[in-house]
């Protein structure tokens, strides 16, 4: 394990840099493929529509994977993350144009847990058009 | 239709294994835009300290997932499976998924609850490799939304 972060140097309220990540019609293809979830609410506009939703939807998963990234950026090791969870609130709608919508993610330590573990507690913030879009937004994360 | 109690608790045999392909984990990386070197570089895995290339923290939840239809499709459960939306999801690590692991997935059913006409579906997949060691959890929370008025 290799955390760039180390836990004495961190402090409870600090934020971790924000990053926005853009989400295009092709980014859910390649995403559909790579992770093997076809559900058609997320590439064909006319299913989703007819089951009620506004337009082709990214994949929840897809915002999780991208949220996580400002953790997996800040500390170095992916393997750092000893836990994370969050709450699907808000679908992120990806019109079919070349801008299509961009997930914001901030993050902050919230609490640091155990002095011995050097573990610390990351609450993160993901929002898209001005949207909450994942809830209780978590991490657990091992620093150096 | 609210669903049958007695199915809390309920564990589904382990899957066959899913073998992990670093083109597999490389595949996902791009897939989601990270550009982080131990996902695609064994060198830079190593001098982080693993064996191999470690895939991305949710990469896992394919695995998980398709365990985990063994329960959603399970026809004595019933679930109405084209309602379901994904709740929530957790993941809580021993080590990261890595290239080369051989992982199976035990699915248990932890709770079932009824929430304004909503079923709700709470499923915990223990996932561990070749050698039996514990390699992570996921906890995927389901919801079978009700079916519209008529």
């Amino acid at each position: 394990m290799a955390a760039k972060i180390s836990y004495a140097d961190v402090e409870t309220g600090a934020e971790l840099p924000a990053q926005s990540f853009p989400v295009t019609r092709a980014t859910l293809v390649e995403y559909a493929g790579a992770s093997g979830d076809f559900n058609p609410i997320h590439w064909n506009e006319k299913f989703a529509k007819e089951v009620g939703l506004p337009d082709v939807i990214a994949h929840g998963m897809f915002t999780m994977a991208e949220a996580i990234r400002v953790v997996t950026d800040w500390v170095g090791d992916p393997a750092a993350v000893v836990e994370y969870g969050v709450r699907f609130t808000k679908p992120v709608v990806v019109p079919n144009d070349d801008e299509g919508a961009v997930i914001e993610v901030s993050a902050k330590v919230a609490a640091k847990l155990d002095d011995e573990a050097r573990t610390v507690r990351v609450d993160l913030v993901a929002k898209s058009a001005g949207q909450k879009v994942l809830g209780m937004s978590r991490a657990v994360v091992k620093l150096a | 239709m609210a669903l049958d109690q007695s199915f809390v608790g309920r564990t589904y045999p382990a899957t066959d294994p899913y073998e992990v392909g670093r083109e597999k984990i490389r595949e996902f990386a791009e897939a989601i835009g990270d550009a982080n070197p131990v996902y695609t570089d064994a060198e830079a895995a190593k001098a982080m300290g693993h064996p191999d290339v470690i895939a991305p923290p949710t990469f896992v939840f394919a695995i998980t997932f398709k365990a985990a239809r063994q329960v959603i499709r399970d026809p004595q459960l019933g679930l109405d499976y084209s309602r379901v939306v994904h709740g929530d999801q957790k993941f809580a690590y021993t080590r990261p998924v890595r290239a080369g692991d051989r992982l199976t997935v035990t699915s248990t059913i932890e709770s079932i609850k009824s929430l304004a006409g909503n079923d709700v579906l709470a499923v915990r997949g223990e996932v561990h490799d070749q050698s039996g060691e514990h390699v992570v959890t996921a906890h995927t929370m389901l919801v079978a939304r009700a079916a519209e008025e008529a």
